[in-house]
């Protein structure tokens, strides 16, 4: 007896976490929670995901047994409809009666239903609770047009979920002229509706709705400028409206437009009844997110214990992703000319919009809008929230984002301790890099349940990322990047524990080394380095499965499922006769052709089930696989040099050919080219490539560590005058540093740009042998080279792995159907992409 | 009131045409289906075989894998990932994919493709 309690009325995500936030406290207390709806607590934020998840069982907040185990009761199903205050005891619907010393409100709101004739038609759903969403699953099954009033936040998350449930055509009406009145501006709403039309959903904007239509079922919405749409189902999402109700028959004070008014202690005008999460009036404002929730939640178990703490409003920024569409807005998202200068830029291309709110002596960030790319929304909200500096060209802020959560200028060490980085769970920047030091979390996983740090909304997760990195790098800790969730390894750990124990298939090395059943991102990994340890042909069994679709199938998948046929050139050099077998075989399987930029020729569209026989003449013609396909040796481009040139001073077409089949099929992080020029003025463009070789009067200058593709990027001079061998030695030691250090998928650049030390120390270790290493890389080079076969002349040969090579296994000589080609200047084109689905 | 139906089985193909730890194409009334047959799970699932990221007919070319305790498929084009059991896309924001009952006997496998 003479235990204290406290009765929570309601189970939404603020009740329940004003429960957890006391037993964090105190355990003096008896809690008794009643709870309208029939199932405990969950994730109303992810409602929307309850149309894809395995059900409610991924959204509960608790598991089954927390209540019991924590001495809760819960009565759930089961209102309160009656206080008495004088007593200071409740009664529930069904007649449950309990005295209490506190109560706490988290009856959290409900929708607004506009007052329009026919809104009580069959067919009219609202969006807030399990049970709406499967009234409206159900209902969707026979409807084929849909709609939603309220264009703002919670009315586009009803969209997409009408989108999600396969309705052809939906329509979001709003009465604003934008979406999202109260988080974006005119232009960002106008970037975001271009993006949602391209999706499917058409945006009615500036549209008063008069009627619902239809005679008992909802058939369409008439507009006051006398348009109409039609509509076989409608979600209204016109606002929220607090459940206050209650409060009101108690004789609460509450707000006019409702809301039952708090304090900053969360009091209401009863001193032993509280109000926290959205049906909370603070101040005027209900605010209808979860982190001010969790915040009220807070302050109330804290003033229940006598602890000095008080709400003083909440950031209302917000990130969310609409149909795989980022939008942002942050701080003061609308403040403008003379009170600020604004920044904007637009890509109507790419869909972008961002927008950023500047003070007017130029220094400080006041808020922001972020429209199609919102990486650096946490970085940019901290920098409001701490009111940091700015650099001296805000506008970079704008761009650069895509490497990280941290923009140009803005460094997490300028971040200060006190910076909130998860506001779901009111988490700081110092309790993250605490967890980090102290605790030792070495992962945003980690984090989360140290801190409970990005459990909530999940929009702090890359900061978290970020933070432990950088907290983990201060400490001088080795970052270890494991592979997925299936090796707790990195490549490089991986490479030697697979070589020690001898494993030769993927399942041995799961078996022997990781967890669970694989996944495309191992799986590909441990082929690339079986690969690169054994040279065994890739598609032994059980290793077929394993490897990526262009090299189980020995060849690039291209749009509409067919594969392109590129067989090797050496040097870019070929003989008339096998031109022309080219030519017949292209013509005979109907193939586009094509001189590819590595100095080959390149056949698209073969069908899977031809591309045996194609090869098969291909190799009786001299051919072998060019491996455009495989994390291989690509080309080795060269010059004419100084067989016919008359600047030449070596001859590169035969070097570039040596060097081509000595590294042929030989499988690396990445794919990796070449190209040999006989002088100076280096037509073969060598100094783009992972290793370019160049002749000079007295032999050869070797480049390392050049790359075109999207940041091109010099190779740089590893050795100069050097004779054939000394080259190839060198590059056998070069290539072999590379295949066992370079994380996955790293080219040579870009391996080279992360190196302690640079080039010097990569010179240092090729040349000088500073490791040691250099006969053991030179002799496990020549045993890749010795272990040389022609993939496609193994698969031809082979009725097993043959077999494969078909698109029905019930029906192996017919084609998939569906491929479709265009025709264009006398040859064939894939067909574009298909357009998205729509049942 | 709509009537139980009963589950009709198809004859798709013998379990030795079908590839351990990896999928296969077939077609069935004219639709495409992707059988896997998940060997490290002893497991067997089918589903349409339309990616319905580009709509491409290409999941059995796919890889499997697990997620967490979940089987799922990765599409070869772009990588989007779909749970084997439910169909849900575990990878943005995609559309499910539609899976079939599968039930092996006596060396033959078999699919249900409405039920
Ligand atoms: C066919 C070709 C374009 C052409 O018509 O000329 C081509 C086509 C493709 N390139 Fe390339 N690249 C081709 C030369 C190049 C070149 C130029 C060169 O090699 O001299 C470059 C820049 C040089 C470089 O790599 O440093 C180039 C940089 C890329 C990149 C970017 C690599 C990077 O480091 O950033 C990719 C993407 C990747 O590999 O991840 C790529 C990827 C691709 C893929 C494989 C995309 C894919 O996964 O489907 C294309 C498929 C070809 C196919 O189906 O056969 N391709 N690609 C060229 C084939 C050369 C060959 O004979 O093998
Ligand atoms: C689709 C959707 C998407 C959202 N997305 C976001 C988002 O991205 N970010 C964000 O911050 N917020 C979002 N929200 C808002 C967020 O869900 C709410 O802010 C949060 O749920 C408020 O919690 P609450 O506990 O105050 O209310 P609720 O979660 O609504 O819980 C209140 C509970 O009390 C019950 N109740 C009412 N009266 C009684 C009574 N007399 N007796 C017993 N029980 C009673 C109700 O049935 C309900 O279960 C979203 C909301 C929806 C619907
Ligand atoms: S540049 Fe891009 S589009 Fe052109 S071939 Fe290379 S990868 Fe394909
Ligand atoms: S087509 Fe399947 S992921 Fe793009």
């Amino acid at each position: 007896m003479g235990e204290k309690i406290i009765v929570v009325i309601g189970n939404g995500m603020v009740g329940h976490k004003f429960c957890e936030k006391l037993l964090a406290k105190t355990d003096v207390f008896k809690l008794i929670v009643f709870g309208e709806e029939s199932i405990r607590a969950y994730d109303r934020v992810h409602l929307t995901d309850y149309f894809k998840k395995s059900g409610v069982n991924d959204l509960y907040l608790s598991d089954l047994t927390w209540y019991h185990e924590n001495n809760i009761d819960l009565h759930l199903n089961d209102p309160i409809i009656a206080i008495d205050t004088a007593q200071k005891s409740v009664q529930s619907k069904h007649g449950v009666r309990v005295s209490y010393d506190f109560i706490v409100f988290a009856t959290g709101s409900a929708a607004f239903v506009p007052p329009i004739p026919g809104i009580d038609k069959e067919g009219v759903f609202l969006y807030r609770t399990i049970e709406d969403l499967d009234h409206i699953k159900e209902y969707a099954v026979h409807a084929r047009k849909g709609a939603v009033i309220g264009g703002g936040l919670l009315g586009l998350e009803a969209a997409k979920a009408l989108v999600d449930l396969q309705i052809k055509e939906t329509a979001v009406v709003e009465f604003a002229a934008r979406l999202m009145p109260r988080q974006i501006d005119d232009a960002a709403s106008a970037t975001l509706q271009n993006k949602l039309h391209s999706l499917g959903l058409n945006c009615l904007l500036h549209k008063s709705t008069t009627q619902i239509l239809g005679d008992t079922k909802v058939a369409g919405l008439a507009f006051s400028d006398e348009t109409s749409v039609e509509a076989d189902i409608l979600i209204i999402s016109a606002g929220i409206k607090p459940r206050d109700e209650l409060a009101k028959v108690v004789g609460l004070a509450t707000g006019h437009r409702g809301g039952i008014v708090v304090d900053e202690n969360m009091r209401t005008s009863d001193p032993s009844i509280f109000a926290v999460g959205e049906c909370a009036l603070y101040n005027e404002m209900i605010y209808g997110l979860v982190a001010p929730g969790y915040e009220m939640a807070e302050i109330a178990a804290s003033t229940i214990l006598g602890e000095q703490k008080s709400f003083c409003g909440f950031d209302m920024s917000t990130k969310l992703k609409l149909m795989g569409v980022d939008v942002a807005s942050f701080g003061d998202p609308f403040i403008c000319e003379p009170d600020a200068r604004t920044i904007h830029i637009e890509d109507k291309n790419k869909g972008i919009y961002k927008r950023l709110n500047i003070s007017s002596d130029g220094k400080r960030l006041l808020g922001g809008i972020l429209v199609g790319e919102a990486s650096s929304y946490n970085m940019l909200l901290q920098t409001v929230n701490n009111n940091m500096p700015i650099p001296e060209h805000p506008e970079l802020l704008l761009f650069h984002e895509k490497a990280s959560s941290q923009p140009v200028g803005l460094g997490l060490d300028t971040l200060p301790d006190n910076a909130l980085i998860c506001s779901c769970e009111g988490v700081t920047k110092a309790q993250i890099c605490d967890a980090v030091i102290q605790q030792g979390c070495e992962n945003a996983d980690g984090v989360k349940k140290c801190t409970k740090a990005g459990s909530g909304c999940g929009g702090c997760i890359p900061m978290v990322k970020d933070l432990v990195t950088y907290t983990m790098k201060q400490q001088g800790k080795y970052i270890r990047n494991t592979i997925c969730e299936h090796f707790d390894y990195s490549r490089q750990e991986l490479f030697d524990l697979m070589k020690i124990h001898e494993l030769h298939t993927y399942d041995e090395v799961l078996d022997n080394l990781g967890k669970g059943h694989g996944c495309e991102v191992c799986k590909p990994l441990v082929s690339s380095l079986l690969a690169s340890l054994w040279n065994e042909m890739i598609l032994g069994k059980g290793n077929d499965v394993a490897q990526d679709s262009n090299d189980r199938f020995l060849a690039n998948i291209q749009r509409g499922g067919t594969y392109s046929v590129v067989p090797r050139i050496p040097g870019g050099e070929i003989r008339p006769e096998k031109l022309i077998v080219i030519g017949e075989v292209a013509k005979k399987y109907n193939l586009y052709t094509k001189i590819t930029g590595g100095q080959r020729i390149d056949m698209f569209g073969a069908h899977v089930n031809d591309l045996p026989s194609i090869w098969e003449e291909l190799i009786a013609a001299g051919f072998e696989s060019g491996h455009a396909y495989g994390k291989a040796l690509r080309t080795v481009k060269s010059c004419v040099g100084s067989t016919w040139c008359r600047f030449g001073l070596h001859d590169s077409v035969s070097f570039a050919i040596k060097i081509e089949e000595r590294y042929r099929g030989v499988r690396a992080p990445h794919k990796f080219k070449s190209a040999v020029s006989g002088c100076i003025r280096e037509c073969a463009e060598a100094q783009s490539k992972d290793f370019g070789i160049i002749a000079t009067e007295k032999g050869w200058n070797l480049y390392v560590c050049g790359n075109g593709g999207s940041k091109p990027q010099h190779a740089l001079l590893l050795a100069s005058d050097i004779d054939s061998n000394t080259c190839i030695q060198y590059l056998d030691r070069f290539l072999m540093f590379y295949i066992r250090t370079a994380d996955p998928l790293t080219r040579t650049a870009t391996w080279l740009n992360k190196m302690d030390g640079g080039i010097d120390y990569l010179r240092n270790v090729v040349v000088n042998d500073s490791l040691g290493m250099a006969e053991s890389w030179e002799k496990e080079m020549q045993a890749l080279v010795d272990a040389y076969q022609c993939e496609w002349k193994v698969a031809v040969n082979n009725p097993d792995i043959r077999k494969r090579f078909v698109h029905f296994v019930n029906a192996p000589s017919e084609k998939d159907e569906t491929v479709k080609f265009e025709e264009m200047r006398g040859q064939k084109k894939a067909a574009d992409w298909n357009a998205p689905i729509t049942y | 009131m709509e009537t139980l139906s009963i589950t009709s089985w198809k004859l798709a193909c013998r379990v030795e045409d079908t590839i351990e730890n990896g999928g296969v194409c077939l077609k069935l009334e004219d639709q495409q289906v992707a059988l896997f047959y998940f060997k490290r799970r002893n497991e067997w699932y089918a589903t349409q075989n339309e990616c319905p990221h580009k709509r491409q007919m290409i999941l059995s070319r796919g890889m499997i894998g697990s997620l967490g305790d979940k089987p799922k498929i990765a599409c070869p084009f772009h990588k989007k990932t779909f749970a084997l059991d439910t169909g849900e896309c575990l990878s943005g924001d995609e559309c499910a994919i539609k899976t079939y009952p599968v039930k092996v006997e006596d060396g033959f496998v078999y699919i249900a493709l409405q039920n």
